[in-house]
């Protein structure tokens, strides 16, 4: 089973089925980076372009690895480099980059909608890695795929999000993903942030806006916070910062109303200090570095999966080079010798295995 | 010169006609109405109008023409033939061009223009404040003498309350009404699209229903205080429509007008970010959309107006929040109030000719049309509500194509138009009437 459509442009138009799908994919490939050589050779001679209108490490970095991990070659282009400096409109510079008959186009943009603008014109698969305060819909699988690792399941759990959700495309993202899974959803922060229209954001699911952040904590099993976004906020939607720690940051005290057990998450980048005290953040129950690495292993399935990936099989798993490397991993270890990736890679067919190294390594230095 | 339209069906609400008659033109002006069965008079073109409605010119009281300084997006001739295929015979053009018509020279050039085209008929409308900045009066006795037909200061409304009551006063005494966008920006500042749930659902930024509704309170307000004649422009929530039927109620002359696309659409179009559906006022939710059907049914809205306002296809290339806003509307509007008013039950034949010809022609008091009286100007529009047809943008006279309603079809239709007495536009005789015309 692959996706029902050829682009990735938000968890609103997925299926529940297909979220699960994404993240058992995803389950399966984050072994491949606790290797020693951590690249497979599934989209080898494939092309991923990075298209980056804003700022970001987490994002960028991580679809640049998902890409190189799985052999295929890897472009980062960003606005401040890129001919948008030029005055070239985002289309043509679509069309532009279309015409180097890329597989897949990543696009991260302040305006929301502009995946969708590409996907009407492109034939890649357009994947959106986070659009003005739309969606950022491989955030959403990751922050699923760490609850689900840590909780074994989303259905009936409490998760609160709390923070500057009216500017955040994270939030919604995981206000679509988390009610199509069951979860009970609660959301709090300044009311100038949070409005109450939230609560018809999803046509079916338990979706809450509660006034009190301390409400919306009460009993949650998953604490989401997330980041004051100072450059999208035209106008002051709040006194202070030091106000907003005060009244709306995550700190022990407030975390002391979630349940015992309950992890907290954070999209990144934080502002310490801020949305988020430094002690909450770096504590037992924050998995936000967990958050990042699973981040890799949800795009690298994203794009195994778009890239018409059917049936995953260990066949996939296998190495680029199993010969150089000791075979510690244990799921490669149920790899054979006599089951190589090639199968899912025709161009590979007579290829001899110095050929792949080769060519893995050229694509490293793209 | 003759022209007797014979066999048609005539609605003429100034008149109570609602009946067959054929109707005598000479000389660009309405000669005589007579029946079916009378003779062609000697030297009379005759137009057969069997199965048609004929009706006094529609009249457009919300145009954007782009010239002078916007040519590449449309242009007066362009504009005027886009007007008369969608059925208009006369428009009224924005003050909000390059340079604004906020002085006689500006309207002089524009009526200038319209007569080289030789179309439709173009009534300048002025701007209310020099380079619609919302400070210091234009000229509106001077642009009053070259000939304006009302003042407005359309897509940048006056903010200021005291700004907007001295404009009022001024007005008056020309007798000039005065049309307001009514917009509070400090309550849409960066929005893109209407506020509700499907604009926190794509992450664009909203336009409250209550700015609307606030600026129309604040001039209802201002012309009880100073008695002007205030008309509100495509008003599209329901805040703003009670409003004027409270104003109405109690004798203020205020009048307003609405769009096609905001009884046609909801905000839920604008789903895939498709940049034709980006405009101001914006597509509102269904509640509003329920609120303009019931205040057209009722009789709160006394026009249909378009807002017709072209853009050139680079310019709406792009990102959603970057695009500017507006969308073509002359040669949709008939259809789309056939299909979704006429056909749907919402209005009558003769309403709707009331809100295309006879109210406009009294809001903007233009003498001798919106009416079929004997000594009229010959401005006539024919409709065939049962014409099936499929608008294409490619195939529009406007030399824009920023329409969400491409390749729509529709049932009703303007099929001829006629401007003082020649006929300016038939039906599948497009493009050789309006060619032969530039």
């Amino acid at each position: 089973m692959g996706l029902a459509s050829k682009h990735l442009l938000g968890i609103s138009e997925l299926t529940p089925a297909e979220i699960v799908h994404v993240l058992d994919t995803a389950e399966t490939f984050r072994a491949i980076s606790q290797r020693e050589i951590k690249k497979v050779p599934t989209l080898r001679g494939r092309t991923v372009i990075n298209l980056f209108f804003e700022p970001s490490t987490r994002t960028r970095t991580s679809f640049e690895l998902a890409g190189k991990r799985l052999s295929a070659d890897t472009i980062n282009i960003s606005a401040s480099t890129s001919s948008v400096t030029k005055g070239e409109t985002l289309l043509d510079t679509a069309r532009n980059l279309e015409a180097m008959s890329p597989d897949f186009i990543v696009i991260r943009h302040p305006s929301a909608g502009a995946p969708h603008a590409l996907a009407r014109i492109c034939r890649a698969a357009v994947i959106n890695a986070g659009d003005g305060a739309h969606e950022h819909p491989t955030q959403a699988l990751l922050d699923a795929l760490t609850i689900r690792q840590h909780k074994g399941r989303i259905e009936g759990l409490r998760v609160a999000i709390i923070g500057d959700l009216l500017h955040s495309r994270v939030a919604r993202s995981n206000m679509h993903l988390l009610t199509k899974l069951g979860a009970e959803v609660r959301l709090a922060g300044p009311g100038t942030l949070v409005p109450a229209e939230f609560q018809a954001l999803v046509a079916e699911g338990d979706l809450r806006v509660e006034s009190r952040i301390e409400e919306a904590i009460e009993g949650a099993d998953v604490v989401m916070v997330l980041r004051i976004q100072r450059e999208r906020q035209s106008a002051a939607f709040f006194p202070s910062l030091r106000e907003y720690a005060v009244h709306y940051g995550l700190n022990l005290k407030r975390l002391g109303g979630a349940h015992p057990d309950a992890i907290v998450m954070h999209p990144g980048p934080m502002n310490r200090g801020i949305e988020i005290a430094s002690d909450v953040a770096d504590g037992s129950r924050s998995l936000i570095l967990d958050q990042v690495s699973n981040g890799l292993a949800v795009r690298m399935a994203v794009l195994y999966l778009l890239a018409g990936g059917s049936v995953l099989n260990q066949n996939m798993l296998a190495q680029t080079k199993p010969e150089t490397a000791t075979t510690t991993d244990t799921h490669a270890g149920t790899t054979t010798a006599s089951a190589p990736a090639e199968r899912l890679e025709p161009v590979a067919a007579g290829q001899t295995k110095s050929d792949d190294k080769r060519r893995v390594k050229s694509a490293d230095h793209n | 010169m003759k022209l007797l339209i014979v066999n048609g069906y005539l609605i003429d609400p100034t008149q109570g006609l609602n009946g067959g008659k054929n109707l005598l033109i000479e000389d660009g002006r309405v000669a005589a109405l007579v029946a079916h069965n009378e003779g062609v008079p000697e030297g009379a073109e005759v137009f057969d109008a069997r199965g048609l409605v004929v009706a006094p010119g529609f009249i457009d009281l919300h145009t954007h023409l782009r010239e002078p300084g916007q040519e590449y997006k449309e242009t007066i001739a362009s504009g005027a033939a886009a007007a008369v295929a969608g059925g208009w015979t006369s428009v009224c053009a924005m003050p909000n061009t390059d340079p604004v018509n906020d002085n006689p020279a500006v309207t002089r050039f524009i009526i200038e223009q319209a007569e080289r085209a030789a179309l439709a008929n173009v009534f300048p409308v002025g701007a209310i404040t020099k380079n619609s900045e919302g400070a210091e009066l234009a000229e509106m006795g001077e642009m009053r003498r070259a000939g304006i037909v009302a003042v407005s200061d359309d897509g940048r409304p006056v903010p200021s309350a005291g700004v907007m009551r001295r404009a009022m006063e001024y007005a008056r005494g020309f007798d000039l009404p005065v049309v307001d966008h009514c917009e509070d920006r400090s309550l849409t500042a960066g929005g893109v699209m209407h506020e509700g749930n499907w604009s926190l659902r794509l992450g664009l930024r909203g336009h409250p229903a209550l700015a609307e509704e606030m600026d129309a309170l604040r001039d209802i307000a201002l012309a009880e205080l100073t008695g002007a004649r205030v008309h509100l422009a495509h008003v599209s929530t329901r805040g703003a429509l009670a409003a004027v039927r409270r104003a109405k109620e109690r004798g203020l002359s205020v009048t307003c007008e609405v769009t096609p696309h905001h009884f046609t659409l909801e905000d839920d179009a604008v789903r895939d970010y498709d940049t034709n559906t980006k405009m101001c006022p914006p597509l509102r939710s269904h509640e509003h959309v329920e609120a303009i059907l019931e205040a057209l049914a009722d009789g709160t809205i006394d026009a249909i107006a378009t807002d017709h306002a072209p853009h050139h296809a680079d310019e709406k290339a792009l990102e959603y929040d970057q695009a500017p806003f507006g969308i073509t509307g002359l040669e949709t509007a008939v259809g789309l109030a056939f299909e979704r008013l006429v056909h749907a039950g919402v209005v009558g034949l003769e309403r709707l000719v009331q809100l295309c010809s006879v109210n406009p022609a009294k809001i903007f008091s233009l003498a001798g049309r919106g009416t079929l009286r004997v000594g009229a100007h010959a401005d006539v529009t024919i409709l065939d509500p049962e014409h099936v047809w499929t608008f294409t943008a490619s195939g529009s006279q406007s030399k824009s194509r920023n329409t969400p309603f491409d390749n729509w079809t529709m049932r009703g239709a303007a099929v001829a138009t006629i401007v003082a007495g020649r006929v300016v536009y038939r039906r599948n005789e497009t493009t050789e009437a309006a060619a032969s015309h530039r």
